[in-house]
């Protein structure tokens, strides 16, 4: 149990379960990976199956691959058994697009590299494609598939097949009785499936039509996601689901059972390693935990935890360069871009998160940081009814010791109604630090660190030092300028100039172009200038010294972002094509640079990281990109970034940004850095589905392979494919959409395989999100996202040259 | 108490006393034993009553020996197929007479309560687990049981015992250990102690509720831990736990096969245990607990195995009979759940002139008078009472034993009612609104107890049942009576008669018993008259009706015949039904019809009902077939005449009611209806044993 192995996108990567680290990547599949397995007659090779029609034989340990078997057909799941000698078992769909069927494999012994292998015969028809649906019992003697309300079991030496079948949703007691996945006893004729409601049934007797009979075990308020027995005596069923909670059923009794809660997240698969020591559950916030047999958490594996709503938008922890957003309910999540992994988690609700529908939970709204990171303020609410709303303020202070945030002062309502904005001033000339916060009362508030010592201890605690308003106008945003003398705060349509000292009001702007959206200062050279832009698709710039408006322009702005370390200023405006990125500097209205269509889809959220070291990139085009680096998140949750290609040689093999390199000369560098994250879905396989339809078409697509496949140095002009892949998009574009194409693996499973020996290892793939590319090598091939980003920009960019 | 028109269709009008302030409650059920051979069920409850039922005959319950308020059943069995034994708290071992319907005779065991029983596996010895600790065992001959030795006594009560089937050993269950003993040495083999523990709490004592001793050695055990245990009896190891529940493990009871058992808990569940092979292809077998039944809100005190259901009974009153799908050959409706909870007999009694209700009680009787109004409304209203319903009359038995019976006469100047030893009759005398009763003393030394009583539609007779078989006819004069004949039994039967029903105009008796056929007596000549063809299933009520003198009896597979007493055969209507069949949902009905009577002003119609259902026949329209709607929920006024000729068929039928203890007609506009909802009874129980309930 020395490695545990997870599949994310195209790769399947190669975990220690000691110490948590990636050790190797397999890459070479051109595809989706959909399932690995352990080669059961040599425990150090792996074998994975992909969408690409091939099954790929590994030595893990060297991270080189061994073989590769064309199957030709695209796969969906894989299974391994100890009995039978040279064939492995897929699940395939052949004529039509939902009806899949398991069929075993014979993998033809062979030297060379590259191995066809078309025998293919037929076991079991009509199955559901998640291979959760899929267990293979005693030995091989039979294989359990579960689909809809019945469980059929093939029996090999017999060559039977029997069904048995719930009652549907014919009346509402039975209506959740759907099975959602199943597992076989290592030792006896026992099948367990989980259901969707919660049940977990115990089959026996299943050879017989009549006499068969089964055990109800309910723990679980909803679906159970996934089962797993223990190895080596099947003594005990674990199973999980929604609830966070993995359930240890030991002797497959009611009452004798043991739990781990608080894992966090819905527990997608369970794996057991093949020495039985270790347990492993995959959650969906893109993590994996690896338990001991005693049922403790030994390690845990996090990379970006997706949350389906980000309230708090993006931003960067001063002091680490993390990016900060909502992660797990009612936590903060710091999270390294440059090691792709989960630094800590920050409880700012600190309560126990009840996983339910229809609970309405306190969400965290709001977070800021200041001081250099000393504090942070966050905002949770829970609204139940219309008049009910339970708001809190909560500022943390970093201590150094423990090197993290200590909750320092609680607010219980800081305001009559939702906080819309909350800012600290960052300048450096105040000793004390102060906190804005703008509310939909009407009112904003100054907030100010105090002297809170008593006899007992030294302390310091935040009161309010300042409420202001404008004419019962709701307050919409606030900023403070860059050196902190001054404050804006929106109400509605107007935006207030207060002076920071005296808290007067200096001055208000009113355009009368719809309430204010975004406020920012300029920077530096710029400060003079106060940006803002509104509802009506205005972007307005006033001038801070002549008191009057500088400029304007028609822009519908999304995202505004400052930089930090210069006068730039990103907004991205969504239009019904797509959202498009300008940059520019305040003091003059024409852009630096424009990128159209960077996503099809809106952009919520985006923030400028600061890099550790300041490139010298010379091209006017992306200058604004020397000293910060630009992070945006769009509606489907995919973090992307704007690079160019020098950074990619500094990037260890370790780490997972891949960058990808677009090859024609005439368009600019740039890169996507993908790291999707996929929207939750809770019906997984619909999605599955739905990309199983989506996908073959972008395959079928000549001129993408054509380009693809082709060296850099013998292609045409870029006008020529240009024209070529416009046509190729249309084509598609009638069948597909973006948002349609998961654009990574999320719903594979782990599926514990090998029963060999001593060395133990034990897979497990996850919902991890990387989006892939290669570097320079043309012979990989671009993952159907990419590809269609690429194409996106080719497109993009030669107009805008041309423009030019 | 409320009067309303009842609406269903084409039945005509009427007036309906819906009652619901008849009181009953059903007594827990204490234990259930199955009888193979012969396919009954013999329940006890918690009153001492003893009822069989007859599982072949549509779980009619055919027989019921009144209970004793010093006789609390503990334990039932039954032996060489036919003989049914109980024992109980008072120390006695009583044989039924299942004839006679009486009890044969009573031993007393000398050893303090008997908590347990059971019989050798060939039949011919009884044991006995009682109080003291003893264990003793009992010569069963054909007319007695014949005490024969004690076994080692034991350390404190004997709660279970289970013969081994070679009937070499037996397991006997005590607090906090079993005990396996040596029939032929009486010594005690083995002791195994059972873990107090109960979910890491050590509780003081673990009661082994019932054991279960398999042939292949392995003795099952159920205690107030929860758990279920299985134990190897060669070396006295416990080989299996299972803890199944929170609450106590009470009953027990394995299939004939040994391949299933059945537990029932404290907490109202049953669950089934299956014995079923670890692999397809190996003979090793494991004991799995397959599937939960919960049918029940209370105390599982008993459970039974049939070979195709499991039989669970308990403080919640009902009986469950769950058929195993597994061993139902064909899914029909036999293999329904069944849930029994109200007698198989009538408990109410009414006087149509005087409107009033009799209420049998185990050990009293009530009396109320009917309210009444003078308020009119459409079809389907609830009218307001101009005088609410009045309690007259609180009767109290003297001594502990159960009423058998009881009646008032259509007049309802005469009250009489029979318990096991002594026979009542009362006189009622109605001044204004005061009422006196007067007891009717010297009742002659024959009418000692009673099964079925019945008064003459004019009140001048009284016709007894007595459980020896004999009909008795008593004429009725103010203030006295003056007994006129006495019908003995057909010679060479002792079968008692369990069923009365008299002409209107008063020449002619039907009596039933329990399986022979109906004999019809004529009163004027003091004769037999004739004796309707035996039938398989047994009879559940009759009545004659008035004119035709024609004889309506149904029986428990829900046949409905009619015989015409004068011509001495069935009449056309009842050929016709019979060759026609009746409709398949009639006959899946689960409770039997418990009354029938007669419109006095429509000869054609004959009005009857079970507990689930009041319905009309009327002879003059045609007979459903199985493609008709046999329950027309429509009223009738939304269909065109058209349609509902077209559709009208012979059986009217309205659910209104239930569950419906009792139905009679008033007069030709007024129908009274006794109503027993199951929720009234619940409420009167003890509260169950709480359980968390998840989302709550």
């Amino acid at each position: 149990s020395r490695y545990i192995f997870c599949v994310s996108g195209d790769f399947v990567k190669v975990h220690s379960t000691a110490t948590e680290e990636c050790v190797h990547i397999l890459q070479g599949h051109r595809n989706l990976v959909t399932g690995i397995q352990l080669n059961p007659h040599n425990h150090l090779q792996l074998y994975s199956c992909s969408f690409d029609g091939t099954i790929k034989l590994w030595d893990y340990v060297d991270g080189i691959l061994i073989k590769t078997f064309v199957i030709g057909h695209k796969l969906h799941a894989l299974f391994t058994l100890t009995c039978a000698e040279d064939s492995v078992f897929v699940i395939i769909n052949k004529e039509k697009q939902d009806v899949f069927q398991l069929a075993s494999v014979r993998l033809p012994k062979s030297s060379s590299q590259e191995i066809e292998a078309k025998e293919l015969s037929f076991v079991l028809d009509y199955i559901n494609q998640s291979p959760k649906c899929i267990a293979f019992g005693n030995e091989g003697e039979y294989v359990a598939a579960v689909r809809d309300f019945y469980l059929s079991v093939y029996f090999f030496k017999k060559k039977t097949t029997s069904r048995f079948t719930l009652s549907s949703s014919r009346n509402k007691k039975h209506a959740k009785n759907n099975f959602t996945c199943v597992a076989c006893h290592p030792k006896e004729d026992c099948i367990a499936t989980g259901h969707k409601d919660g049940k977990i049934r115990l089959w026996r007797n299943f050879d017989d039509d009549k006499k068969y009979t089964y055990t109800c075990l309910h723990w679980h308020h909803d679906m159970v996601m996934d089962l797993a027995f223990s190895v080596t005596e099947g003594t005990s069923l674990l199973s999980g689901g929604r609830e966070s909670v993995l359930v240890e059923w030991r002797d497959a009794t009611e009452k004798n059972k043991e739990f781990l809660p608080r894992l966090g997240a819905t527990i997608e698969h369970i794996s057991v390693s093949p020495a039985g020591d270790l347990f492993c559950t995959s959650h969906s916030d893109n993590k994996i935990i690896i338990i001991h047999r005693n049922l403790e958490a030994s390690a845990v594996i996090q990379g970006l935890v997706k949350d389906s709503n980000i309230f708090t938008g993006l931003m960067v922890d001063p002091r680490t360069k993390a990016l900060v957003l909502n992660g797990k309910p009612g936590h903060l999540q710091f999270y390294s871009l440059q090691h792709d992994k989960q630094l800590y988690n920050l409880d700012i609700i600190q309560q126990e998160y009840i996983n339910d529908y229809g609970l309405i939970q306190i969400e965290l709204t709001k977070a800021a940081f200041g001081c250099y990171g000393n504090w942070l303020a966050t905002v949770e609410q829970r609204q139940e009814k219309e008049t009910e709303l339970e708001l809190q303020m909560k500022l943390w202070m970093y201590n150094k010791k423990t090197q993290g945030f200590v909750l320092n002062t609680k607010v219980n309502m800081p305001h009559e109604d939702h906080i819309t904005a909350l800012c600290f001033c960052n300048a450096e000339k105040f000793e004390n630090p102060i906190l804005v916060t703008a509310s939909k009362d009407g009112h904003f508030k100054v907030w100010i660190l105090t002297d809170d010592s008593d006899i007992y201890k030294k302390a310091v605690g935040w009161t309010c030092d300042f409420v202001g308003s404008y004419h019962k106008y709701q307050a919409t945003n606030c900023c403070f300028s860059e050196d902190g003398s001054l404050l804006a705060v929106s109400f509605e349509e107007i935006v207030t100039i207060w002076d920071s000292e005296t808290w007067e009001l200096k001055r208000t702007f009113c355009q009368r172009a719809g309430k204010i959206r975004h406020l920012c200062f300029g920077r530096l050279t710029c400060s003079k200038y106060l940006l803002g832009t509104t509802e009506n698709g205005i972007l307005c710039c006033w001038n801070l010294l002549s008191c009057a408006l500088e400029w304007s322009a028609k822009l519908n702005v999304r995202v505004m972002e400052p930089d930090p370390n210069s006068e730039n200023i990103a907004a991205i405006s969504q239009s019904s094509v797509g959202s498009d990125l300008f940059v520019f500097k305040p003091s003059e209205p024409r852009p630096l640079y424009i990128q159209k269509n960077i996503s099809r889809e809106e952009v919520q959220w985006g923030v400028f990281v600061p890099r550790d070291v300041p490139e010298s990139f010379t091209s006017e085009a992306y200058q604004w990109l020397n000293r910060s680096q630009f992070y945006f998140l769009t509606k489907s949750q995919s973090l992307l970034t704007f690079s160019t290609k020098s950074p990619e040689e500094k990037l260890t093999p370790t780490s997972k940004q891949l960058l990808a390199e677009e090859s024609l000369p005439t368009t600019p560098f740039y890169f996507i850095l993908g790291k999707h994250r996929e929207q939750q879905d809770e019906k997984i396989n619909e999605a599955l589905e739905c990309e199983l339809v989506q996908l073959p078409l972008t395959e079928n697509i000549p001129a993408i392979s054509e380009l693809l496949h082709t060296p850099a140095h013998v292609l045409p002009s870029a006008s020529l494919l240009c024209s070529k892949f416009v046509s190729s998009l249309l084509l598609s574009k009638e069948t597909k959409s973006d948002e349609e194409i998961p654009e990574d693996v999320d719903m594979e499973e782990g599926k514990e395989s090998d029963d060999s020996d001593e060395e133990n290892d034990f897979t497990e793939k996850i919902p991890d999100t990387n989006n892939t590319d290669l570097g320079e090598d043309l012979l990989h091939q671009l993952s159907k996202s990419e590809e269609k980003e690429l194409r996106k920009f080719r497109k993009v960019d030669y107009s805008w040259i041309t423009a030019l | 108490m409320t009067l309303f028109p009842l609406p269903p269709s084409g039945m005509g009008e009427f007036k309906v006393h819906r009652v619901r302030f008849f009181n009953y409650v059903p007594s827990g059920i204490r234990c259930v034993a199955y009888n193979n051979q012969s396919n009954r069920l013999a329940v006890s409850r918690t009153d001492g009553t003893v009822e069989i039922y007859n599982l072949s005959a549509n779980y009619f319950q055919e027989k019921f020996f009144p209970g004793h308020e010093s006789r609390a059943t503990e334990a039932l069995c039954w032996a060489k197929g036919q003989r049914l034994f109980s024992a109980g708290l008072n120390g006695e071992i009583i044989e039924y007479d299942l004839q006679a319907l009486n009890i044969k005779y009573a031993i007393d065991a000398f050893g303090g309560p008997i908590w347990s029983m059971a019989v050798s596996p060939c039949g011919s010895q009884l044991l006995v687990g009682c109080e003291d600790g003893s264990v003793k065992l009992f010569q069963i001959t054909p007319d007695k049981i014949q005490f024969e030795r004690n076994f080692d006594r034991q350390k404190s009560r004997i709660l279970s015992l289970s013969w081994h089937p070679s009937g070499t050993h037996i397991a006997a269950g005590s607090i906090d250990y079993i005990s396996v003993f040596d029939v032929k040495s009486g010594s005690a083999v083995h002791k195994m102690l059972v873990d107090r523990q109960y979910m890491g709490v050590s509780k003081r004592k673990c009661i082994i509720w019932g054991v279960a001793f398999l042939s292949d050695g392995t003795v099952i055990s159920v205690d107030s831990a929860g758990k279920v245990q299985f134990w190897d009896s060669a070396t006295g190891t416990l080989v299996k736990n299972h803890l199944i529940a929170n609450a106590d493990v009470q009953s027990i009871a394995v299939s004939d096969q040994e391949d299933s058992f059945v537990v029932g808990t404290a907490e109202g569940t049953v669950f089934h245990f299956q014995l079923v092979s670890v692999t397809s292809n190996s003979s090793e077998k494991q004991w799995v607990r397959t599937k939960p039944f919960q049918h029940h809100t209370h105390d599982v005190r008993a459970v039974a195995h049939s070979p195709t259901a499991l039989i669970s009974g308990g403080t919640d009153t009902h009986l469950v009979i769950r058929p195993l799908m597994e061993k139902v050959e064909v899914k029909n409706y036999d293999a329904a759940l069944r849930k029994i909870t109200f007698p198989h007999r009538r408990l109410i009694s009414c006087s149509k002139k005087r409107h009033l209700l009799l209420f049998q009680f185990a050990h009293h009787l009530e009396l109320w008078r009917l309210g009444s109004t003078v308020a009119t409304g459409k079809n389907g209203d609830t009218l307001p009472l101009s005088k609410d319903a009045d309690h007259l009359l609180h009767l109290k038995t003297k001594g502990p034993e159960n009423i058998i019976c009881s009646c008032i006469s259509p007049c309802g100047s005469w009250i009489a009612y029979s318990t096991t030893s002594r026979f009542f009759l009362y006189r009622l005398n109605y001044e204004n609104d005061n009422l006196s009763l007067q007891r009717v003393s010297k009742m002659p030394a024959f009418l000692r107890s009673a099964l079925q009583i019945l008064f003459s539609e004019d009140s001048t007779k009284l016709f007894v049942a007595s459980n020896q078989g004999s009909l008795h006819i008593i004429r009725l004069l103010e203030g006295s009576f003056k007994h006129l004949h006495t019908f003995q039994p057909q010679s060479g039967t002792v079968e008692s008669m369990c069923l009365l029903a008299v002409s209107p105009d008063g020449n002619w008796l039907a009596a039933s018993g329990t399986s022979a056929g109906v004999h019809v007596y004529n009163i004027k000549h003091l004769k037999l008259h004739c004796t309707v063809p035996a039938y398989n299933f047994p009879v559940t009520a009759l009545a004659i009706a008035p004119n035709t003198n024609n004889l309506v009896i149904a029986h428990s597979d829900q046949q409905v015949f009619e015989y015409s007493i004068p011509d001495k055969q069935y009449t056309e209507w009842s050929r016709t039904i019979q060759k026609q069949g009746f409709h398949y949902l009639w006959l899946q009905r689960d409770t039997p019809i418990t009354h029938i009577s007669f419109h006095p002003k429509r000869p054609m119609h004959i009005l009857l009902h079970d507990a689930y259902m009041f319905c009309i026949i009327d002879k003059s329209l045609p007979l459903p077939n199985d493609k008709t709607l046999l329950y027309n929920p429509l009223p009738p006024t939304n269909e065109s005449d058209v349609i509902r000729r077209r559709t009208a068929h012979a059986f009217k039928m309205s659910k209104i009611y239930k569950p419906l203890l009792f139905m009679d007609l008033l007069d030709e506009r007024t129908l009274v209806a006794v109503e027993r909802p199951l929720d009234d009874i619940i409420a009167q129980l003890p509260p169950p044993i709480k359980k968390k309930k998840f989302g709550t």
